[in-house]
């Protein structure tokens, strides 16, 4: 729906601009793609051109497809129809939900880097930089907290120099200043390497005022978007409540004055917004 | 040198162990012990297909090893815990296989040789065939181990790096088939899956990487071949279970020194 991407905020930063002009190639489409897996329906007639430079977010509830869909992208799960587009060779990089290495597989960070392609040291060392965990090189991945254990798979993802960055939950086990960090990291890559990011989050309010487009997934993609049309439509409001709009409005509504403000809630920082918003 | 029987049992204990440490690796890692065990145990249905039905021993251990190994990824995802399945495959193979041999042979053989190894019965065509085995599976490893490693980490990951996790699964299975068609003459049936998991355990405890791992189980594995082979000559006790004693004594020591070092 192209209608729904023309919404230019001046707020946005270079990536979206790729977007905005004429047609481009997509990096990756999904076409009619439907997924069953155990004889359950998991997502069904998905369509979904992703181009470059494009920031998108996929939301919705627990067992939506969200994982799958990603899955899907990588050619993890076999369809039962409908096929993915890529051109051969797309280098993708993907952070999976969960990656547990087993106690018994000795790993340091910088092998880990190098799977599967030997990667030199000095450029171990600058993706380890890029992703804030310059420190950790010579750390077994065992012995890694959540928050530096995601910086690393998110250096590991980087290697590649992809054109395709899949995020499945990324901010999992971070808190909330941790995941936020963890999002300006994710536009600033876009920035630098241009690559396409497609992510799977539950943190609503941060992803969304992130992306560039918004799907919102229940087996099947119910609506897409800019964050704030999606967060108004009936079918997202439908699946969330209004409740995470309040949450979107908080970092979106200088932009945006499209929304109702009847809800109350106690959070300060929107207090705060909201008192701007007022005055 | 390969006429005197001490020198081709060292050369076969010696064969056996530098393929199975290294490949034990991939089973301690991807928490295939059980795996190795069932795989293990159905060598002795391929002893009685070969007996049954005068087939050369090698290739018909192999056979049943795959076969093991295709009933598990079948039976596996089948409501059933992996390792629920694989207790009913190893030891009903197991059973199966002592009762095909007893019904299927003419005369009434001796088991002892399949189920604890003959290594002192090793001729120069075994020796070939060990070596042969130890090469192909050494190979593979070598050839795949970057992909191979990626897909034991995480599928999906070795998936979006462009490499297929099923394939380098059935690469495996299929050096776990070789190694255990041709380690049956040297420690036996029941002792194959020590041969696997005792030394890549041993050197999980002194190492950092996975290549430093892989390489120290397999020092480690030569070790207590040729030192249970030693054990055996001087106390006269059987030496398939003295190579893995040998072995399990390391793994106490590594774990002692690895203990101490953190």
């Amino acid at each position: 729906m192209p209608q729904l991407r023309t919404n230019t905020d001046a707020g946005k930063d270079a990536g979206k601009d790729i977007v905005m002009t004429a047609p481009v190639k997509p990096v990756i489409s999904a076409r009619d793609v439907s997924v069953r897996i155990r004889g359950q329906q998991v997502l069904h007639d998905i369509s979904v051109d992703i181009s470059p430079g494009e920031i998108v977010t996929i939301v919705g509830p627990n067992g939506s497809g969200k994982s799958t869909f990603l899955r899907a992208l990588i050619g993890a799960v076999p369809l039962t129809s409908g096929h993915i587009e890529k051109p051969a060779g797309l280098r993708i990089g993907y952070v999976p939900q969960k990656l547990a290495i087993d106690p018994a597989l000795p790993m340091t960070v910088n092998r880990f880097l190098s799977l599967p392609r030997r990667i030199s040291a000095a450029d171990t060392h600058a993706s380890l930089a890029r992703a804030g965990a310059t420190t950790l090189g010579k750390r077994q991945m065992a012995d890694l907290s959540g928050g530096q254990f995601q910086r690393v798979l998110l250096a590991r993802a980087l290697q590649e120099r992809p054109q395709l960055l899949l995020l499945d939950e990324a901010t999992q086990g971070l808190d909330q200043p941790g995941s936020a960090t963890f999002y300006t990291l994710v536009e600033e890559l876009r920035r630098d390497i241009g690559c396409a990011i497609v992510m799977v989050s539950h943190d609503l309010h941060v992803v969304m005022a992130a992306s560039d487009r918004v799907i919102c997934l229940n087996g099947h993609i119910c609506c897409q978007g800019t964050p704030e049309i999606v967060a108004s439509a009936p079918q997202y409001r439908a699946l969330f409540g209004s409740g995470t709009k309040g949450a979107l409005a908080l970092y979106r509504h200088e932009h945006s004055h499209s929304h109702d403000h009847d809800h109350t809630h106690d959070h300060p920082m929107t207090t705060m917004k909201r008192t701007t918003d007022a005055g | 040198m390969l006429d005197d029987f001490t020198t081709r049992a060292a050369l076969a204990a010696l064969g056996v162990a530098l393929a199975a440490a290294p490949l034990g690796c991939f089973v301690v890692w991807r928490r295939m012990a059980y795996f190795g065990e069932a795989t293990a145990h159905a060598a002795i249905l391929g002893v009685a297909l070969s007996l049954g039905l005068s087939l050369p021993m090698v290739p018909a251990i192999l056979v049943a090893a795959l076969a093991m190994a295709g009933a598990v990824t079948i039976l596996n995802g089948r409501g059933h815990a992996m390792d629920t399945s694989l207790g009913v495959l190893a030891h009903s193979a197991l059973a199966a296989g002592l009762v095909a041999v007893a019904l299927l042979s003419p005369v009434r053989i001796d088991l002892t040789g399949y189920l604890f190894g003959d290594i002192l019965g090793v001729n120069k065509s075994d020796l070939l065939v060990i070596w042969g085995g130890m090469g192909v599976v050494l190979g593979l490893l070598f050839w795949r181990w970057s992909a191979l490693l990626t897909a034991t980490l995480n599928p999906d990951l070795a998936r979006a790096s462009g490499i297929d996790p099923r394939r380098e699964e059935f690469g495996l299975t299929l050096a776990l088939a070789v190694v255990v068609a041709v380690a049956i003459k040297v420690v036996g049936v029941l002792l194959i899956a020590a041969l696997l998991i005792i030394p890549a355990a041993a050197a999980r405890a002194l190492t950092h990487t996975p290549e430093a791992m892989a390489m120290l189980a397999a020092l480690l594995g030569a070790t207590s071949a040729l030192g249970g082979l030693w054990v055996a000559f001087v106390l006269d006790t059987p030496t398939g279970p003295s190579i893995v004693c040998v072995a399990a004594v390391l793994f106490v020591l590594t774990t002692v020194i690895g203990g101490l070092r953190r």
